[in-house]
């Protein structure tokens, strides 16, 4: 064989040797999937657009995990999201012994997916393990109020808190569910990840971590629920990153449910037939963080006729308006309106550049002032913030990074000013929000000590009369100091089918289970 | 040759461990990792508990020379996100874009090599032109607005192709062609310019002279010599379509390994960021190490470099 022969066999076997090896690993990549239709296959076909962390709730800090968590688990109450109203959910009572203490009847005959019979050694077995420190869970803030859990017998169980707890009643309705004992000491996060087990309304068949899971009604899911019993057969969810591209899926049929559109592509959707479009509020509030404590160094921020200026020199309506849009509000409380304790009795800052000049110039800034602002989100509602500051003199310098970085700065006293947002966890009560930037703690930029009291008042006890006072007296001060400017809610636009008869709550979990065909 | 290859070796080990320090301390300038993994409701102390259940709290060289000897003996560690091994991970999402790497290429030099051959054989003319127009074209479109435009046309108007998703062989025609496309030029251009040469050398009028067919003289004259910078160009073309195609990958809901450390970025997942970016160095390191093997096998004189 000659040279050149040679060097001919050898291109010829690289080129077969690469097309190979790039069928044999494209192949695993071709598993057939079923063709899904929606109403005609009993299916929901969903998709959102981050990938979901392991499913194992506990392990998982993501909005769509709390979506995927009341699917798949249960607690032992259940909050009404329309009323308020607190039901028994696997306890089929529960009594407030005393403010520590809490006292479950459970329901007889609940099973788990996997056959496992619910009873109190479950709900004992699943505090404990929330109590046992470095597991790496990172559902710390909802489970860190309790002190322990004992069964009094096979259906009675007592949870016990540390102290005086007013959230206690809300994280037991939506962040605590229950686990099988068993089956998670022999599995873990990992096998729950991989496999969830739970009593809910839909069990799950398949999950590809990321991609998609499959959802199929629990037949066996038990009667008296106050989520009922599913009325669609399976749910299919995908993780689509790309907005536009769930669009197109949407509109071709091929989903039958997106949320989190942006607010002019609803705009355009809502005009298409086929489609049912709507924007939901959310808890999620914007704000603009002043270091009215000086913690990041003098600053101008610390007079609070400058913390006044700006609250005066933004259109906060404008901006909501013409570029929020949907079912978002002004707010001028430092809570989410219709949070328990949230008042907006409380100074309110309106438009007004002449004021806002006219306080700069008192403060000793006639000429305004150039300043850092730090953000992490939502730069097209940062923007006209800037813009309207630069109407009064004020000149910033963005420090726009990622949500831990920036948060990270706050804490280390590196941020005069920010441009943030606070979901409260959907949690509906002031508890949630306020005393995080107020109550003292590493995010509170005023450290104001009257604010700092009154909050620790309203935390400290369950009496509801109590606790709206201190939470006005913290609001009324926070307001009148311009610690904060509240700007305005979130909203949540939904994009579905015409055949899907759902609605959404405002506390932005949707919930399938109450999801039917028209 | 042998003394070539052992430097070309050491180069590309001390390439990819400082790739992979590089990476690591990049990633923690870019924010605390605990305080991303708790969420916006964690207390300090939350994110101090998560910080020592997780390593975080110690030293970042320790914890990088802890990631560097489990990665040494193949031990990608755990995805602090997915809570499972990096490397289940890995072996998931890779097929995709090797898949799509391996395709896009095979589109590309398809179009580009018959279009390059075509503009040197009729330079200047209408052919060469109209291949010029398609390259810059295919230059400069953006790749994300290529792809929502064969969507919109492929997907909802004449419904002939899924938009998303990486299930079957059809999911893959467009997100190739988009990727393809944007590679297409280099090559084509290349193909051209080369054969150029190559066409007015002595040895192919030489060959002209003694009365082989044009087509003889084209394909087994010229093209081969002129496609041999080809070679070099396809290996760094084909690290940039399994690295480069983050965009393509989230437009398409591919999930591939380009998407899953895009993602890992944002969510500070370490594990994963490190073990699929220090893969992909391996990539592109084995890639110009193969290519420089080739030319130095069918060039002796680049040996000596």
């Amino acid at each position: 064989m000659t040279k050149r022969t040679t060097r001919r066999v050898a291109l010829k076997g690289l080129a077969i040797a690469a097309t190979l090896g790039a069928t044999v690993l494209g192949a695993t990549a071709w598993t057939a999937s079923p063709a899904l239709a929606g109403k005609a296959d009993d299916t929901l076909n969903i998709a959102w657009d981050r990938e979901l962390p392991n499913i194992d709730f506990y392990f998982n800090n993501s909005r769509e995990g709390i979506v995927v968590n009341r699917l798949i688990w249960d607690t032992l109450i259940y909050r009404d999201p329309n009323t308020g109203e607190f039901k028994g959910l696997l306890a089929e009572s529960f009594e407030i012994v005393d403010d520590t203490t809490f006292e479950f009847k459970l329901r007889q005959g609940v099973t788990f997916h996997n056959g496992e019979a619910f009873n109190a050694e479950d709900v004992v077995a699943t505090i404990d393990f929330l109590l046992t420190p470095d597991t790496g869970k990172l559902a710390q803030q909802t489970v860190g109020w309790i002190k322990g859990a004992e069964a009094l017998d096979d259906y009675t169980v007592r949870i016990y808190a540390k102290e005086p707890t007013p959230l206690a009643t809300l994280y037991l309705a939506g962040d605590i569910p229950m686990y099988p004992a068993d089956h998670y000491a022999e599995v873990g996060p990992g096998g729950m990840g991989e496999a969830p087990v739970g009593t809910g309304p839909y069990k799950v068949t398949k999950v590809v971590p990321g991609k998609e899971i499959m959802f199929e009604a629990n037949a066996d899911y038990f009667e008296g629920s106050p989520k009922g019993r599913p009325a669609i057969g399976k749910i299919h969810q995908r993780t689509i990153p790309d907005v536009n591209t769930q669009i197109v899926e949407l509109t071709s049929g091929k989903l039958d449910w997106i949320w989190k559109v942006p607010a002019d592509q609803a705009e355009k959707l809502a005009t298409l037939p086929s489609l049912n479009v709507v924007s939901a509020g959310t808890m999620r509030v914007g704000y603009l963080q002043f270091d009215a404590a000086g913690r990041s160094g003098d600053n101008p921020f610390q007079d609070a006729r400058v913390r006044k200026a700006v609250s005066h020199a933004i259109d906060r309506k404008a901006i909501v308006d013409n570029i929020v849009r949907g079912a978002s509000q002004v707010i001028h409380s430092a809570c989410y309106p219709e949070q328990f304790g949230c008042t907006s009795d409380v100074t309110q800052y309106e438009y007004d550049v002449e004021k806002a000049k006219a306080l700069l110039a008192e403060a000793g800034y006639p000429d305004g002032f150039r300043t850092e602002i730090y953000a992490y989100r939502n730069r097209e509602y940062l923007e006209p913030m800037l813009g309207f500051l630069q109407q009064v003199g004020i000149n910033t310098d963005l420090r726009y990074g990622k949500y831990a970085a920036t948060r990270d700065s706050i804490r280390s006293n590196n941020v005069p000013f920010a441009f943030m947002t606070w979901g409260s966890g959907s949690v509906p009560d002031v508890d949630a929000i306020t005393p995080v930037f107020f109550g003292g703690g590493p995010d509170d930029l005023a450290q104001d000590e009257e604010v700092q009291a009154a909050l620790a008042k309203g935390g400290s006890t369950v009496d509801p009369a109590v606790r709206q006072e201190a939470y006005d007296t913290a609001l009324k001060k926070i307001a009148a100091e311009a610690y904060w400017l509240p700007l305005w809610t979130y909203n949540t636009n939904y994009a579905m089918s015409q055949d899907l008869d759902w609605t959404p709550t405002a506390d932005e979990i949707p919930r399938f289970f109450f999801a039917k065909w028209k | 040759m042998l003394l070539y290859t052992a430097k070309r070796i050491l180069l590309a080990i001390l390439v990819s461990l400082t790739v992979s320090a590089l990476v690591f301390s990049l990633l923690y300038l870019s924010g605390d990792p605990a305080t991303a993994l708790a969420g916006e409701r964690a207390s300090q102390a939350d994110i101090m508990a998560i910080k020592a259940a997780y390593g975080f709290d110690q030293p970042v060289y320790i914890q990088y020379f802890k990631w560097l000897a489990g990665a040494l003996q193949g031990e990608f560690g755990e995805s602090v996100y997915f809570r499972m091994p990096v490397i289940d991970l890995i072996v998931d999402r890779l097929p995709v874009t090797m898949m799509l790497g391996v395709s896009a290429m095979i589109f590309a030099l398809a179009l580009s090599i018959p279009l390059g051959v075509l503009a040197a054989m009729y330079p200047n003319s209408l052919i060469d032109r109209a291949a010029l127009l398609l390259a810059v074209v295919g230059q400069a479109l953006p790749s994300f607005w290529f792809a929502l435009m064969l969507i919109v046309l492929f997907a909802y108007w004449v419904p002939i192709l899924p938009a998303s998703g990486s299930d079957s062989w059809q999911h893959f025609v467009l997100p190739t062609i988009v990727l393809g496309y944007y590679a297409t030029p280099a090559f084509m251009r290349l193909t051209r310019t080369g054969l150029l040469d190559v066409l007015s050398s002595d040895y192919v009028r030489t060959a002209r002279a003694k009365g082989l067919s044009p087509a003889k003289v084209l394909f087994k004259h010229a093209l081969r010599n002129a496609i041999i910078p080809v070679v070099s160009l396809a290996a760094v073309q084909f690290g940039f379509m399994l690295t480069g195609s983050i965009i393509i990958e989230t437009v398409f809901a591919l999930h591939g390994a380009g998407f899953l450390a895009w993602e890992s970025i944002s969510r500070s997942d370490f594990p994963t960021v490190q073990a699929v970016l220090l893969l992909f160095s391996w990539f592109y390191i084995i890639l110009t190490f193969l290519a420089d093997l080739l030319n130095a096998w069918l060039n002796p004189r680049i040996r000596v470099a």
